[in-house]
């Protein structure tokens, strides 16, 4: 493999992992601000689906891709806040819930996805950072999403937010002990509630992208399991939103690895290296199940937890 | 109290007020819990609420807090009767209670503990002004905590200051302690009770510690109000009354039951045998700390204690739920494993505190509990895994009528028999069999007259028929009742051992106390 194949292909993983990483990192801000409240939502890959859905649809429809974006994070605001009402419900397990609500949101995505997977929705356009360079490679790669930038913004405000607001506070009250809260007038059901439904939005903003930009179009097969890994990511990230960010990438470049090596033509493997994502959430589980320190910056509510 | 012109310290926001109770009652189905008690609480005073456990302090200071609404009874606060209907009202008069459970959020650093409790915490928390602002009242307070740490990182003294900083930066100036120091080591009790009997001192706040440390209400209390089953017992000035008198007043000069018919043995061979035994709790804290004890043949050992000094460690470690750091078991002169085969073999029974949680399966069948010492035995088992319904029925049974267990059918799950019919199916359980050692935890807490009298003499009967039983209980009275011996658990450690004709119940108080 001589330089430039190198140099190919890790500009080929930093465009991945910026173009792969965006629907990992808004579904882990998501699951990131419902665990911080000592939820957990299992159900964003629902929400994740049904937001590519939603998004596709409304671009459709509308002509305008970003008000698609926002009708994703509308249909991902109504699961999640479907997840927190029913979990608030007693004896509600909020883990079955969300397995159901993960089939509810991907089988309404289907039903009602099936006339858009023909017809072609208009995109949402890249920001090209790449044009200083001649090379179409990094170009091409640096064709940025401006999603991915407020990803990074929202990660900054909500890693701000909790420390220095009263909500933030209230939410990490609420997720670490519920006794607490309640001990001083917060509705626990409530902030649960609405971080829930707070993070199914996100969660469906992180669909638009994949339906809109990347790999940009709808079909059934569309995130493979993707809101789920990035549920695994949260707990890799510690409920740090920062962090999520970073285990994001960290994921998407896992995720380009095979298609850049296919680029400089080894293709040997291709497989296994397209599996990379979910080989690395395996070993990241197994990890951090061993991880005091993970275990002691858990919310203590969480109930894989107590 | 001098009612002429407003002295300034009394214009100031910050003066201690006084607090008293004025026939307070509490009534709990057939239980009175308080009967008619009026304490009085002077401003500035640091008081400290003394009595057994179950003596009606903890109902006391949650009606004074709003938790329960006294029966009848009336909180006085500087003289005026309050209103408390609940610990909101209590919060807005200025009473406020540190728990023996933290309520800090473990996840919160200290000053972001302090910021969210105010009622007022802004939206956006401005970290720039309120870290001034924090630090200044900090350096207002007696003692510092650390402000940037998380709570959890803090240690259990380092809490529990924070906890009553906490109420102090809420403007609190009447605190109810409940056993503050029960986590805390001897030298951070000593710092923080010394620290806010200074504060108390300037009139800064009132305090009313529940204890039942003598030494700390000798040390650091000025004034005392006893309460013995519901009741009022007495009161005075703390410094006077000596310790003798104050548990008296705790422990009462009752009369000691009859005791159970007990035979006298010649075999004095030991066999039950702990040597040094030390555990740690979940976070590494030893919870009991060199363990030596012997128990004879045709003899019961009983531990008092105050709950909480490692007799439930102890029981634990005994029954094979805790692990042992350090030391060793043995039973007659052998080494023993708490695991099923050598509690088989040494014939090693138990009764362990709250059976149902500890001794049973909830929704098994009560035919399925009885059977758990011999279900992988003939005849209810062959080639020692098949097992056969009918003969575990039968045994059972057999069982249910011997022991008076009271059940609709051997088939109901245990959890729908009372309490003191899951005592005797587990009485009946472990006791039906040859028994060598008996290992017993408050066996009657919580039972009805009856079944406490049956249970005593059933265990009786076992020290009678030539067990070693080691009993654990928090009612002296049992352990008086029922010992060969006794042995007092203070701090995780048997501090204190003695033969039951050498010793009375006074001398036993004051080792339980630490003395």
């Amino acid at each position: 493999m001589s330089q430039s194949d190198i140099f190919i292909v890790l500009i080929a993983m930093i465009g991945g992992a910026i173009r792969v990483s965006t629907p990992f990192m808004f579904v882990a801000l998501g699951e990131c601000v419902t665990e911080k409240s000592g939820r957990i939502n299992l159900g964003l890959e629902g929400n994740l689906v049904l937001g590519a859905m939603v998004a596709y649809a409304g671009s459709y429809t509308t002509g305008s891709p970003w008000i698609g974006v926002l009708m994703a994070g509308f249909s991902g605001l109504v699961l999640g806040a479907m997840h927190g009402y029913i979990c608030k419900l007693p004896k509600v397990n909020d883990i079955a819930v969300g397995i159901a609500f993960m089939s509810f949101g991907t089988g309404l995505a289907f039903f009602f996805g099936k006339p858009y997977i023909q017809p072609t929705a208009p995109r949402l356009e890249a920001i090209p950072l790449g044009g200083w360079s001649s090379d179409p490679s990094i170009a091409q790669a640096l064709q940025v999403n401006p999603l991915f930038f407020v990803g990074i913004v929202l990660a900054l405000f909500l890693s701000w937010a909790l420390a220095n607001t009263r909500w933030g506070l209230i939410v990490r009250m609420t997720g670490d002990s519920a006794a607490s809260a309640r001990a001083m007038g917060v509705s626990v059901d409530l902030v649960r509630l609405l971080a829930t439904a707070a993070g199914g939005s996100l969660a469906g903003v992180g669909g638009a992208f994949l339906s809109l930009f990347y790999p940009g179009s709808w079909n059934e097969g569309l995130s493979s399991g993707q809101g789920l890994m990035a549920v695994a990511l949260v707990i890799f990230a510690r409920w740090d939103p920062l962090r999520c960010v970073l285990a994001a990438l960290l994921f998407g470049a896992a995720g380009a690895i095979g298609p850049a090596l296919q680029s400089i033509g080894v293709s040997q493997g291709y497989y296994f290296f397209n599996a990379a994502p979910y080989i690395l959430t395996l070993f990241i589980m197994i990890a951090s199940a061993r991880s005091k320190s993970a275990a002691r910056e858990a919310p203590g509510e969480l109930s894989i937890v107590k | 109290m001098n009612l002429a012109a407003p002295s300034p310290a009394a214009a100031l926001p910050l003066r201690a007020p006084s607090l008293a109770t004025a026939g307070m009652t509490k009534i709990f189905g057939p239980l009175v819990a308080l009967d008619d008690v009026s304490i009085e609480v002077e401003s500035g005073s640091f008081h400290a609420l003394l009595g057994e456990n179950g003596a009606g302090k903890s109902t006391l200071v949650k009606c004074i807090m709003g938790f329960y609404n006294a029966d009848r009874g009336a909180v006085l606060l500087d003289g005026l009767e309050a209103e408390v209907r609940s610990p909101r009202d209590a919060r807005a008069l200025g009473i406020g209670m540190v728990y023996q459970q933290f309520t800090l959020v473990p996840c919160l650093t200290a000053a972001e503990n302090l910021v969210i409790s105010r009622a007022d915490a802004a939206a956006i928390i401005d970290w720039k002004t309120e870290m001034p602002r924090l630090e200044a009242f900090m350096d207002r307070m007696p003692f510092r905590v650390r402000l940037n740490e998380l709570v959890s990182s803090l240690s259990a003294g380092e809490k529990q200051k924070l906890e009553i900083l906490k109420l102090l930066y809420l403007e609190q100036r009447f605190l109810i302690l409940d056993e503050p120091t029960s986590v805390l080591t001897p030298g951070e009790a000593d710092e923080v009770l010394g620290l806010l009997g200074e504060m108390a001192r300037r009139g800064e706040v009132t305090v009313l510690m529940i204890s039942h440390k003598f030494r700390e209400v000798k040390a650091f209390c000025d004034s005392f109000t006893v309460l013995r089953r519901g009741r009022l017992t007495g009161s005075g000035d703390a410094q006077a009354a000596s310790v003798e008198e104050m548990s008296r007043m705790m422990i009462g000069d009752t009369e000691i039951r009859e005791r159970a018919e007990r035979r006298k043995h010649n075999d004095t061979r030991t066999v039950l045998d702990l040597a040094g035994l030390c555990a740690v709790d979940g976070e590494g804290r030893p919870v009991i700390n060199a363990v030596n004890l012997k128990v004879r043949a045709g003899e019961i050992v009983g531990i008092a204690g105050v709950s909480g000094n490692g007799q439930s460690a102890l029981v634990e470690v005994l029954a094979g739920q805790k692990p042992l750091t350090d030391g060793a078991i043995f039973i007659h002169d052998k080494p023993f494993e708490p695991k099923r085969g050598d509690f088989d073999r040494f014939k090693v029974f138990g009764l362990p505190e709250e059976p149902l949680k500890n001794a049973t399966v909830p929704r098994m069948s009560v035919a399925e509990n009885i059977a758990f010492r011999s279900y992988d035995k003939p005849p209810i088992a062959s080639l020692g895994w098949w097992l056969s319904p009918g003969p575990m029925r039968r045994k059972a049974e057999k069982l249910i009528e011997r022991y008076r267990v009271k059940t609709t059918s051997p088939d109901s799950p245990i959890e729908a028999l009372s309490g003191g019919n899951v005592q005797r199916a587990v009485l009946a359980r472990e006791l039906s069999g040859d028994v060598d050692v008996l290992i017993v935890a408050n066996p009657c807490f919580g039972l009805d007259f009856a079944s406490v009298a049956e249970i005593r003499s059933q265990i009786m009967e076992q020290r009678n028929r030539g067990a070693a039983v080691l009993l654990v209980s928090e009612d002296l009275d049992e352990i008086l009742e029922l010992s060969d011996r006794v042995a007092v658990m203070s701090g995780g450690t048997i501090s204190y051992v003695s033969p039951i004709e050498d010793t009375d119940r006074n001398t036993i108080g004051q080792h339980m106390a630490g003395h």
